[in-house]
């Protein structure tokens, strides 16, 4: 096998399996630039992954049967949006600190998306998801089409999300309000700038997006759900972010690397390299700590106010 | 005043408890299950005998020795949820230790076996406590990482160098260890239950993490750490220093549940021997109020609630992951309501209404003494 068509393998399976870690982390984006350290984002993901395939599965017969994956994709956002709601409410609201916050929300997603899935379903059951959509003329490019343009539709939503994100957070007002109240809500405040209500609408979209990622998980990559269908994937999107150094661009270097990483070490197992199983599943999160430890450096260049409640009440 | 604290605090966590009650109520209506059936269940089906009410005491020494462990942790500023990873690491260091030297009479093998399991936990801690203090990551994020890593450790070990050789010659190829010699078994506090000293060990347990943590300079250290690293830099405490002692102690008590696991309860690593203690560990000391006096009582609520989930399982086919539910909601609610607790407003107001809530009579006894 000759070098370049090892690289086209390895790149054909990378792009697809950077959609979701990048999505989810667009979306921890937004929270993190409003100053809200989501860390329930993977069970976000959780249950727009159950959702996501639970619609279809339920609608498969019926004459909603054409729309299952739309309805599907719509009700998995919808149920983000909502359990980003609600953790605005703990965390904004209430105030709450935002790490344990997380890892409750984060149980809360995982438990919730598994009860139902037993009790609905059972069983492991496939359902036909969404399938490829090869964009026409583009696909058939040599090289490059493979790689870019016969993916899901999803997968170019997620690309397309990425200029869209650097749109919204830089050239709108809206942007530079999130950006604000998550840098310095005080002087946001002094403006004139609803420092909670911006964070919830963040934490909302955030969510929003985390489950449109669970969502493509379960629906075009899987296509089936089953408890650890996620497996920490929310955990290493909020990983992403600080790689990324808060930005959408940064971020989708970030999704790429790593999701290079693993196909490659998935190609590896197909050349006939061997070595433990444990080992290879065990890589992304190593991966991880490594690219936290290396990005430190760049703690400067985020959210001032990441993690840290706003009470206007206060006096210093 | 004391008394008063612990009054409010008290009010506050049956405040929580309630809505989280009632917030999984919501869920239990959904999948058709009845709530108060369920409750019933949860609650009383545990304790209906003594088997029940051993188990449940089994169920809570993991959850006694996570939870001080976290609670430590926590207080000292630095939040630890890798427990679960770090009991494994515990799991297979004193597994380990006991197969290593089978001849070791009791008094030698039992303690070695412990205190392996205790510094593989701590190591593994260490680890994230390290990477937090030295290279600024954030350290929830590490020890998530550092659990599923664990994760994949525990099965390649049980599925490889450390299978058992039997189930390799049988061919069942149940990924299990060798049974621990006899000598590296905790005893049996009460015959023909699986009870079994783990518990007077994790008892003495909070008792030392209340000595260290209130009784010691180096558990003030901590601290104040935690309670503010910016004023304690001031007063010359190294806050690193001590978020790694803290991680280290953090999981040491989660690798020395994994040891009392193994030693007292299954006798040989297996997998999923931690079945989610160290999340539920995490619950348990939010719960208790990150003090070991109240950690003691909340893990056996929580051995409640893990038995009584299995019940439900079975009786009521309520899936067990409703326990993950459970403990989402349970901690949600508490870190909502510990924003109340923070606000000095609010608890004067709270007080007020509890104290007129007391009858005149009472009160205007009261009200005679200056």
């Amino acid at each position: 096998m000759s070098a370049g068509v090892m690289l086209f393998n390895v790149l054909c399976l990378a792009v697809p399996f950077s959609v979701a870690i990048l999505v989810a982390a667009l979306g921890e984006n937004f929270n993190q630039r409003a100053g809200i350290f989501n860390l329930g984002c993977d069970g976000i993901m959780c249950m727009g992954a159950f959702l996501g395939f639970m619609v279809p599965y339920t609608l498969r017969a019926g004459p909603l049967a054409p729309y299952g994956n739309l309805l599907g994709v719509a009700t998995a956002m919808l149920a983000g949006c909502l359990l980003g709601l609600l953790f605005a409410l703990v965390t904004v609201t209430f105030r709450a600190s935002q790490g344990i916050a997380g890892i409750g929300l984060q149980m809360l997603g995982w438990g919730l998306s598994g009860t139902l899935f037993r009790h609905f379903v059972g069983g492991v059951t496939g359902v036909d998801g969404i399938q490829a959509m090869p964009i026409p003329y583009l696909s058939k490019l040599p090289f490059l089409g493979g790689v870019l343009f016969n993916h899901n539709p999803l997968a170019y939503v997620a690309f397309l999300l990425v200029p869209a994100s650097w749109f919204l957070l830089y050239k709108t007002p809206w942007g530079l309000k999130v950006r604000a109240v998550g840098t310095h809500p005080r002087a946001a405040d002094t403006m004139g700038i609803h420092v909670d209500r911006t964070r919830y609408e963040a934490l909302m979209l955030g969510g929003a997006l985390a489950g449109l990622a669970g969502a493509y998980l379960s629906l075009c990559q899987a296509k089936m759900f089953s408890d650890d269908l996620v497996a920490g994937r929310g955990f290493i999107a909020v990983a992403l972010v600080y790689f990324g150094r808060w930005s959408p661009l940064g971020i989708l270097g970030g999704a790429l690397l790593f999701s290079i990483a693993q196909s490659f070490q998935l190609s590896m197992q197909v050349w006939g390299i061997k070595f433990p199983y444990e080992f290879a599943v065990m890589l992304p999160y190593v991966l991880v700590i490594v690219v936290l430890a290396l990005a430190r450096k760049a703690r400067q260049l985020g959210p001032t106010d990441l993690g840290k409640p706003y009470n206007r009440e206060m006096r210093f | 005043m004391d008394k008063q604290k612990v009054a409010y605090s008290g009010t506050v966590i049956l405040a929580v408890s309630v809505i989280a009650a009632f917030l999984v109520a919501l869920v239990l209506l959904a999948i058709g299950a009845s709530p108060l059936e369920t409750y019933k269940t949860i609650l009383t089906g545990p304790l209906s005998d003594l088997f029940g009410v051993t188990e449940v005491l089994v169920r809570s020494v993991p959850l006694m020795l996570v939870g001080l462990g976290i609670a430590i942790s926590f207080r000292s500023g630095i939040i630890n949820i890798g427990a679960e990873g770090q009991i494994q690491m515990g799991v297979i260091a004193s597994t380990a230790v006991a197969l290593a030297f089978p001849g070791l009479p009791k008094l030698y093998l039992l303690p070695m076996a412990l205190l392996a399991g205790a510094l593989a936990g701590a190591l593994w801690g260490g680890i994230a406590g390290w990477l937090r203090a030295r290279l600024q990551v954030n350290e929830i994020l590490s020890t998530v990482m550092l659990n599923y890593i664990a994760a994949q450790i525990y099965t390649y070990l049980l599925r490889g160098p450390m299978l058992d050789p039997t189930e390799l010659e049988t061919g069942s190829g149940t990924p299990q260890s060798m049974r621990l010699p006899v000598a590296a078994f905790l005893d049996q506090i009460v015959p023909g239950t699986r009870l079994h000293t783990g518990l007077i060990l994790a008892l003495v347990a909070a008792v030392l993490v209340w000595v260290l943590l209130w009784k010691t300079t180096l558990g003030f250290r901590m601290r104040a750490a935690g309670a503010g690293a910016k004023a304690a830099r001031y007063a010359g405490i190294s806050v690193e220093k001590y978020l790694v002692v803290a991680m280290l102690f953090a999981g040491g008590f989660a690798g020395l549940a994994g040891a009392v696991e193994v030693t007292g309860v299954h006798h040989r690593a297996i997998e999923g021997i931690s079945s989610g203690y160290g999340f539920a560990g995490i619950v348990v000391a939010l719960f208790g109020m990150l003090h070991p006096g109240g950690i003691v009582p909340s893990s056996v609520f929580f051995g409640i609630l893990l038995i009584g989930a299995d019940m439900t399982q079975r009786s009521a086919s309520v899936p067990a992951n409703m326990v993950l539910v459970l403990q989402g909601v349970i901690i949600l609610s508490i870190v909502s309501g510990q924003s109340f607790l923070r606000n000095p407003y609010a608890q004067e107001r709270l007080l007020r209404w509890l104290r007129n809530l007391v009858p005149t009579a009472l009160r205007s006894k009261k009200g005679v003494q200056p």
